[in-house]
């Protein structure tokens, strides 16, 4: 890492490329000894997740508030890669209470994925590891922490209690096999007293219930029969079968057309409503989460930026980055000659600086911004910011 | 004719308003072939009978769902694929019935950025190689002053002139895209085809390329067709807007017009489906039912009956023509054929 140094003295003009550069260009010495640390570290967290009959005290809590459905604290899922370690999420912490919509909004490699796939315990291990923080699900009269849950018993809820829609309706369907019997297989996975007759009419029912025309023609077809649309209304289908708690939707709709991105959303508002659980929406796009979400968190690589009510965010958008991401959009009730564009790009993931993230792409950047990362501030009950222009004569947090 | 062509243009000759591109009846249809021996059974009609034209340093946006025949008109009017019937004259000179030497000619004058900057770039190539191929290759400039060029031409998109001898893998999606940008620039072209350019970017990025293609038209007195199916950048970077739908422009009209007062069914509804990222307006959402249909088998009259919720006994038989409601505006749909 010393190298970073030499090379930002030497090369001024251009800093983050020239640490991207020394980033590509290890020497070998240097790759064996990183890996050989990761090891170790991966080692003994996968022996920690693999030891038999883990007390019930490492992973029984209670929610802060019972309104919740997760609380998310101080959640760290670090990358053990070979160029170092990657921190995809680092210290991220959010509600989502019962039966309300909260959407995750970023860029590409924000740590919005991550954060939903260490939810569902579902990181590539062993390089990608939950480190840090809780994930507290609410199961009625106690909590279950799924950072440290063991593996048989987040089965239980994985699918059944929270449940995932991921982004490529295309591939996340497995070709060979018919879509009736790819529904069946999670129904018949978590209820294990059904019959098979009431598995298959569960199935249609779901499938009706998403607004499939002839559910019981697309009971008998295979994936590459339907069309973009029709898959993401199956894989709906399917995280809806065992009537979870949670379901998380991970770009539901960036694979789709507007007009059938239209349908989807009306959709999941339809189904949200009738049958009363809490979704939580990553999207990229600005208008989808305006449309859905309750609250809205903002990433910015692997941190929480901004979080708060939607007409929080977006009327009072207070970081320097969500003004700067909603400025960027062409919107049809807003005309600029010239889009406003937020200079330079994300810093290196594995050479994060220890000031503010943003500061380098800043235009508003003070004089405290060249202290350590700046802690979350709130501005109001629900709407808290992690910038150092909020912080003077507002009330300091650590939350 | 196309003598003239071949010698080095000189953009501030020509006068603004002149028409550029002119794409008449165009048509392009796939064969859909049968089992081994290939006998034809039918055909998907990708692109049917699309007229507009271009004038000399504007933008035309191109928008509709995927499967629509976007790409294949961008993809005919360069002559990457042969046209079936009809007309893509660039400054009067029809595209498709030049000979091979003249059409190499003619190409440094269109050129095209394509969709997906991740597979766009030869990876074999450092970055001034693939800028600079085509102009050594057509010896636009002489040797000596090659290198400055090329230079020149990265600074003009935002490209550092270190960034030469490096290869793709070392950037990201916006620089691969401003990649793709100079490749094209470094032809001197008057006219870019741009296939989707910002649609595989991120919202911050997607901002600095469309600021950069808009810069460099104001420099270099571009003219685009710009192709996407986010109505909101093209409705930022166009002057006029084809709206099509299984392969049939459906509205053609200036950009104002368009957005101000749809008139097409299918216009009102992809416009109505933009989410707009504000909480509190709650738009009146024209919801579509079904997906389109198969290009294959498309539906007898208007092709869009099937889906339209005005629609009339007429708009089953009979395919309407395009009507202008206004200079600047036509549509093609039955509920207007009254009122001309």
């Amino acid at each position: 890492m010393n190298n970073k140094n030499i090379f930002s003295k030497l090369f001024k003009r251009d800093n983050d490329k020239v640490v991207a550069k020394s980033v590509n260009y290890i020497s070998g010495k240097e790759l064996r000894k990183i890996s050989k640390e990761n090891r170790r570290i991966t080692d003994a967290l996968e022996k920690k997740r693999e030891r038999k009959n883990v007390p019930e005290s490492e992973y029984i809590t209670q929610m802060r508030d019972p309104n919740n459905i997760v609380e998310v604290e101080g959640l760290q899922t670090y990358f053990f890669t070979d160029i170092g370690v990657v921190k995809a999420v680092d210290g991220v912490s959010f509600d989502v209470p019962k039966g309300k919509t909260v959407g995750i909004v970023g860029e590409s490699g924000c740590g919005k994925s991550v954060t939903s796939l260490s939810m569902m315990q579902l990181v590539q291990r062993p390089q990608g590891q939950t480190v840090g923080g809780t994930i507290k699900f609410n199961v009625g009269d106690h909590a279950v922490d799924i950072a440290n849950i063991p593996t048989e018993k987040m089965q239980k809820i994985r699918g059944n209690e929270i449940s995932m829609i991921f982004q490529e309706p295309m591939t996340s369907l497995n070709p060979v096999f018919r879509i009736g019997s790819q529904i069946n297989e999670v129904i018949e996975l978590h209820n294990e007293e059904f019959s098979k007759e009431e598995v298959k009419n569960r199935t249609i029912e779901m499938l009706k219930l998403v607004g499939i025309a002839n559910p019981d023609g697309v009971y008998e077809m295979y994936p590459h029969e339907l069309s973009g649309g029709m898959r993401q209304r199956v894989m709906i289908a399917m995280a809806l079968a065992c009537t979870p708690k949670l379901i998380i939707a991970d770009e539901p709709t960036t694979a789709l057309d507007v007009t059938i991105q239209a349908q989807i959303m009306d959709l999941l508002r339809q189904l949200k409503s009738k049958i009363n659980s809490s979704i939580m929406l990553i999207t990229h796009d600005l208008g989808v989460i305006a449309e859905m979400a309750d609250y809205v968190v903002v990433m910015y690589a692997g941190r929480v930026i901004e979080k708060g009510t939607a007409s929080e965010v977006f009327h009072q958008a207070s970081h320097p980055y969500t003004v700067g991401l909603m400025e960027s959009k062409p919107s049809s009730n807003r005309k600029v000659e010239r889009l406003y564009s937020i200079p330079g790009s994300v810093p290196n993931p594995v050479n994060m600086p220890n000031y503010c993230y943003f500061k380098d792409r800043c235009d508003k950047s003070i004089k405290a911004c060249e202290g350590p990362y700046p802690p979350l501030t709130f501005l109001s009950d629900t709407h808290a910011v992690a910038c150092y222009r909020y912080m003077d004569n507002e009330e300091v947090s650590n939350g | 004719m196309a003598e003239a062509l071949r010698n080095k243009t000189n953009h501030a000759e020509h006068p603004e308003g002149e028409v550029l591109l002119e794409v008449k009846n165009l048509k392009k249809y796939y064969p859909i072939s049968n089992g081994m021996f290939g006998k034809t059974k039918g055909y998907v009609k990708a692109v049917d009978d699309v007229s507009f034209s271009i004038k000399r340093g504007t933008t035309m946006g191109l928008v509709g769902e995927s499967g629509c025949g976007k790409t294949t008109i961008g993809k005919t009017i360069l002559r990457l694929t042969d046209k079936t019937e009809g007309e893509v004259k660039f400054k009067g000179i029809e595209i498709h019935d030049l000979s091979k030497k003249d059409l190499r000619a003619i190409r440094s004058h269109i050129q095209i950025i394509f969709q997906d900057p991740y597979s766009s770039l030869s990876p074999r190539l450092p970055v001034g190689e693939i800028i600079g191929e085509a102009v050594r290759e057509k010896k636009l400039v002489p040797k000596e002053d090659f290198d400055d060029y090329i230079s020149q031409i990265m600074l003009d998109c935002g490209l550092q002139v270190y960034h030469k001898d490096r290869y793709p893998h070392e950037f990201s999606g916006g620089q691969r895209q401003r990649i793709c940008i100079a490749r094209a620039l470094a032809l001197n072209p008057e006219f870019i085809v741009c296939d989707e350019p910002v649609s595989a970017l991120d919202v911050s990025i997607q901002a600095q390329i469309i600021n950069l293609l808009k810069d460099l038209q104001d420099k270099y007195k571009l003219t685009y067709l710009f192709i996407s199916h986010d109505l909101s950048v093209v409705e930022h970077i166009s002057d006029t807007v084809g709206v099509m739908y299984l392969g049939n422009l459906v509205e053609y009209a200036d950009k104002n017009s368009i957005f101000k007062n749809p008139l097409h069914p299918y216009t009102k509804a992809l416009f109505s489906a933009i989410p707009i990222p504000d909480p509190d307006v709650k738009g009146d959402r024209i919801i579509l039912e079904g997906s389109i249909p198969s290009p294959a088998n498309p539906p007898s009259g208007c092709k869009f009956h099937t889906r339209c919720s005005y629609v009339m006994d007429i708009c089953k038989e009979e395919i309407p023509g395009m009507i202008f409601i206004e200079p600047g505006h036509q549509v093609a749909c039955h509920l207007y054929t009254g009122e001309k």
